[in-house]
């Protein structure tokens, strides 16, 4: 790690400003990922902001059949919130099954998000339910967010403040992890919700995207059997050392009915 | 003291202090005035270094010295030497590239030490490291062992990059029992290559006194003694009885930390040249790159049977990769730790092996837990398994049959080793009852039933302990005894000083011992004191691996001990007033027979050491003894491990559902202990098999340098294991024991690989066994049944 200035600003606005005045800033969140890549010296910011001093960013509110989840919640706190687990237990559910006890309580749905890491499990579920993510600036259609591997649209020193969640009717993740990182190798987020299914696929491609194929065929008939042809095109899959491309490709659509599987 | 004594689960007495993160590791130690190197290591594989310009490093703040490794050849230090000399078929030598401390003007692995920059912290050393210039040219990489012999040659003079080319056994018999067998199954396989992992990464401290002109080196150390030997002797740093040699907690090893490295090596020299302490400690990355690795074998092998399915003859025929060096034990891996163990547990009567030894580009290749003992075991139990399936046998009967029998002790192999006793159907039975393997079809069933498959694969395995008879090992090498050493203090209140030369890293020396000396004297395991690990307290010793400790360390303390009480019977006799005959020693009273007349063992050691009533005319004061003890042979421990696994044919992940080991140690003094041992074993042995797979691409890259990649095996990997022990104790040491450390590790891979190819049927699946690659092998065998 190189020496790096060290703020923790106590409002949005300061810490946004902050950002702007700074030569090369970066946002502290619960800093999984950022201290490492610090550690291994890929990341040599000059100045850190930490977000821990800001308050609100770490609630959890439901109203109106929206699921608020403030951008700094822990992994923790989104597994074991009894809020989320009633409104989308597939959620916490998720969230319970990212990395191991000491991340959850460090890492944050923020820090996930905005990272678009492309085996990272949370942009399964934003853009499987159709969240909003909302920013110092303004709000975002999860549609239009992930752009690609570790991309997203937010602009330099745009800071997300939560996320928006619309009460789904059902949702299921199935995850099949890397056995050596435990993070997504391919992680399928399916829901149903008033404006049909989506399936949001992680893991697999460089980043988070939405398998139209397959909602096309579970809005017709949501059944493991609609899947059962589906097979995802293996050239826009990732391929590294624990998985190729082709049983990437595979694991999607078996992942894809176990999901189903969970909400038949 | 009944609940102390031997075969009884004594608490470890060390796990206090660990479990609240009270060890004392070399990291731990701070010296005043200490600073802090760094290692700039190559980012090539293979490539000549031209200039090396440190001047901008030099100049970094806190940065004390940077020192090359053309200095080092400067001042003629090293190279590291390998301690054990094999020679090849046609008798020659085996050839030895110098191994330099840091590389001056050629590096030939990714992570080789080019250059140490020295600090007054951590972090300016290694701001400065990135600002030593190297020039490199780079050449083209030889990677993988089966390619080696005909790649572009990495040292000058060494020609195919071959190191020997070795054998064992009879070759004309074999080839013969091959020609007229009536079955002959072949198998040609890679054992894959891992990387250590040791939980605390490799650390050192050198402390130069230049009043005294005594060097201390603290290091991670398996065997602090041979680290001196090695600095002093060979690689001629400093006299050795300049040299104090400290390793204090070692939070793990298995095999790892034998050796003696660049890193360890240059510090000491460079504490020498400064007259300042230096303190180095690899980051994970430095552990992954430049830890000696294991395994990567590539095999052939032949097995002949009659109709009967008696094994006939064995034929092997395996390339070792040992890297770009060789590590300090590497030699004497794919050879005697290897070629003799293919008999395993069986009558074989031909067996023929040769192994060709090859440089790459990649990491030292050396020992670790099991050292040459998993490769034997996984291609004898394997191709058995393979011969059982083509021939339409049980696996269980085939293996059976050809089992030696307890009757046939000793027993002599056709590949050198006299095993002295066993009785491997008595382990065999035992697992095949504790797997409830009479209700398999049932359990398979019902899998299928859920659309999963099931399967079972069996492991017979036998390794050899207990490093080792000195004579034997000489002729056959080796360039150390292999003997060890124990002392026995007793104090003037009767609590014990228990002096080792081997050396803990976990294995739970502290409490093992204790009990050993303790319930021989009668006393309490809280009143001996273990102490190893430090040259300058203890006699010379040779340290811990090769599940020696207790076979050969343990059996020098017995002698000590044994010399203790024997000493302590003649104060006896002279306090009690009668001879030393007729004094029985016994739950720590000396008493004279058939009378009500005693002196505790409290007693006698206090009158040792205040000699007011005493025969000084003819016995000295004091109560301390010590022993040397050389084996007689190689201890045999064995036993039959069994993996029953459930597989999703959709994914191809692997559920373990149960394994069992049941293992023959001989005597065991404390069941919890050793049960941790085959536990931390096993779970090795499945992480072989599933999981651990160190990948070096074409360029000689490592691809699995941190835990992102190198899959490590975690508790919700693994089943609970089931875990169970026979006895025959060991025929010629004093304590009966035959080792247990790697066992778990030696018997485990196979018995995954055979469950999983059970399950899917399939002949092969090579480890790691990967769920892709256990999917791709069921869709080849459902094509192929379509
Ligand atoms: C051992 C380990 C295992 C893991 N396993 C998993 C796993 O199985 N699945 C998984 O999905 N993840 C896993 N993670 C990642 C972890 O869960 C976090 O999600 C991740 O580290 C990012 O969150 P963070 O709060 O730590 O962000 P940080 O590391 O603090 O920040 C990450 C990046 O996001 C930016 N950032 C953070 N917050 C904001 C914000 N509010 N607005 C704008 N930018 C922001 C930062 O500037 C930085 O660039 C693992 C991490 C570790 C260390």
């Amino acid at each position: 790690m190189y020496d790096f200035n060290y703020h923790k600003p106590s409002s949005i606005d300061e810490a946004v400003a902050l950002f702007i005045d700074l030569e090369d800033a970066v946002y502290l969140a619960g800093g999984h990922t950022l201290l490492p890549s610090l550690k291994l010296r890929l990341a040599a910011p000059t100045d850190v902001i930490d977000l821990a001093g800001i308050p609100g960013l770490g609630d959890i509110d439901y109203a109106g059949d929206d699921l608020t989840i403030g951008a700094l919640t822990a992994h923790d706190d989104v597994a074991t919130s009894p809020v989320v687990q009633s409104v989308i237990p597939a959620l916490s559910a998720l969230a319970a099954g990212i990395g191991d006890a000491q991340v959850r309580n460090r890492g944050t749905i923020g820090g996930s998000v905005a990272n678009s890491d492309p085996a990272a499990d949370y942009p399964a579920a934003v853009l499987g339910l159709d969240a909003t993510l909302v920013t110092n600036q303004r709000s975002i259609a999860v549609d239009e967010f992930f752009t690609g591997m570790f991309e997203t649209v937010l602009e330099e020193g745009e800071l997300l403040t939560a996320i928006r969640f619309p009460k789904p009717e059902a949702a299921a993740y199935v995850k099949y992890p890397n056995p050596a990182s435990r993070y997504a190798t391919v992680g399928v987020f399916i829901a149903r919700t008033t404006k049909g299914v989506r399936v949001a696929i992680t893991g697999a491609a460089p980043s988070v995207f939405r398998a139209t194929e397959m909602e096309a065929a579970l809005n017709v008939d949501f059944s493991e059997n609609a899947l059962a042809g589906i097979s995802l095109d293996a050239d826009m899959m990732n391929e590294d050392l624990h998985a190729s491309a082709e049983y990437r490709a595979h694991l999607c659509t078996v992942m894809a009915r176990r999901a189903v599987a969970q909400l038949s | 003291m009944v609940e102390q004594s031997i075969g009884k689960s004594v608490l470890r007495k060390e796990d206090m202090r660990f479990i609240t993160g009270k060890g004392q590791y070399t990291d731990d130690i701070n010296l005043r005035g200490q600073t802090y190197g760094y290692f700039v290591r190559s980012p090539y594989a293979h490539a000549d270094i031209g200039d090396i310009d440190v001047s901008a490093a030099a100049g970094m703040p806190g940065v004390i010295a940077v020192l090359t490794g053309k200095q080092v050849a400067e001042d003629e230090i090293g190279g590291l030497p390998c301690g054990w000399m094999i020679h090849s078929k046609d008798g020659s030598e085996m050839k030895q590239p110098h191994h330099p401390v840091m590389a001056g003007s050629k590096v030939n692995y990714v992570g080789e030490p080019v250059a140490l920059v020295i600090a007054d912290s951590f972090v300016e050393a290694k701001n400065a490291a990135e600002m030593v210039d190297v020039d490199y040219m780079e050449r083209d990489a030889v990677v993988y062992a089966e390619t080696a012999q005909s790649a572009p040659i990495i040292h000058e003079g060494i020609s195919a990059n071959t190191c020997y080319e070795w054998e064992l056994g009879e070759k004309d018999a074999t080839e013969a029992a091959l020609a007229s067998a009536a079955h002959v199954t072949n198998y040609e396989f890679t054992n894959n290559r891992l990387i250590p992992n040791a939980m605390e990464p490799r650390a050192a401290i050198a402390d130069f006194n230049t009043a005294t002109e005594d060097l201390t080196l603290y290091t991670t150390s398996q065997n602090p003694h041979l680290v001196r030997l090695i600095m002093t002797a060979f690689i001629q740093l400093a006299p050795e009885h300049k040299l104090r040699v400290i390793a204090p907690d070692v939070g793990g090893g298995f095999g790892s930390k034998i050796f003696v490295y660049s890193e360890e090596t240059a510090l000491a020299w460079a504490s020498m040249k400064l007259g300042i302490p230096i303190k180095w400690t690899a980051e994970r990355s430095e552990s992954f790159l430049a830890d000696a690795h294991g395994r990567d074998h590539v095999t052939t092998a032949h097995l002949a049977m009659d109709e009967e399915g008696h094994f006939l003859g064995l034929k092997v025929k395996t390339t070792a990769n040992m890297g770009a060096y060789l590590s300090t034990f590497a030699s004497s891996v794919p050879t005697y730790l290897y070629g003799t163990l293919l008999a395993g547990q069986y009558k074989t009567p031909n067996i023929y092996v040769e192994v060709d030894a090859v440089f790459t580009n990649t990491a030292p290749v050396d020992a670790y837990r099991g050292a040459g003992r998993p490769e034997a075991t996984f291609l004898l139990e394997r191709i058995v398994e393979l011969a059982a399936r083509e021939t339409g046998r049980d696996p269980v009967e085939l293996r059976r049959i050809n089992m030696i029998q307890p009757s046939e002790f000793p027993y002599q192999t056709p590949v050198a080793l006299e095993y002295d006793t066993g009785d491997y159907e008595a382990s065999l039975n035992r697992a095949l009852k504790m797997a409830d393997y009479d209700t398999f079809g049932e359990r398979k069933a019902a899998s299928e039933a859920k659309g999963k498959l099931r399967g079972i694969g069996f492991s017979c395995y036998i390794e050899a302990c207990g490093l080792a008879p000195s004579q034997v090992a000489g002729q056959l090498g080796a360039g150390v005894g292999l003997w060890e050493s124990g002392e026995v203090r007793v104090n003037p209140t009767g609590s014990v000083t228990v002096l080792t030369g081997t050396h803990s890293h976990g294995q739970g020396h502290e409490t093992t011992f204790a009990q050993l000396v303790a319930s021989r004297f009668g006393i309490s395991v809280d009143d001996v004191e273990v102490v190893h690990g430090d040259t300058g307290k203890l006699d010379f010793g040779l340290g811990t691996y090769g599940s020696r400790s207790l076979a050969v360390g343990g059996s020098a303390l017995s002698k000590a001990a044994d010399k203790v009480v024997e000493k302590g019977r003649l104060i006896a006799a002279h306090l009690l007033d009668t001879d030393a005959d007729k004094i029985d020693f016994d739950d720590g009273e000396y008493r004279v027979r058939d009378s009500n007349q005693a002196k505790t063992f409290q007693e006698i050691a206090f009158a040792a050491y205040v000699p007011h009533d005493y025969p000084l005319e003819e016995l000295e004061p004091g109560l301390a003894e010590k022993a040397f003890y050389d084996p007689g042979n190689f201890t045999y421990p064995a036993g039959t491990h069994i993996c029953e696994v459930e597989i999703d044919p959709e994914t191809g992940v692997v559920e373990i559902d149960r394994f069992i080991a049941v293992d023959d140690f001989g005597t065991v003094i404390n069941p919890m202990i050793v049960e941790g041992q085959v536990h931390g074993g096993i779970a090795q042995g499945i992480g072989q098999a599933l999981l651990e797979g160190c990948v070096y691409d074409e360029t000689g890259q490592l691809q699995t340098g941190s835990y992102m990649d190198y899959c490590m095996p975690r508790a919700d990997d693994l089943p609970s294991f089931a875990v169970g022990l026979t006895s025959t104790p060991c025929t010629h040491n004093p304590v009966g024991a035959k080792g247990c450390g790697e066992a778990g590790a030696i018997g485990s891979p196979p018995a995954v690989i055979n469950a999983i190819t059970d399950a899917i049927g399939v002949r092969d699946i090579p480890m790691p066994a990967t769920p892709e690659k256990i999917w791709r092998a069921i869709a080849s065998t459902t094509r192929s049944a379509a």
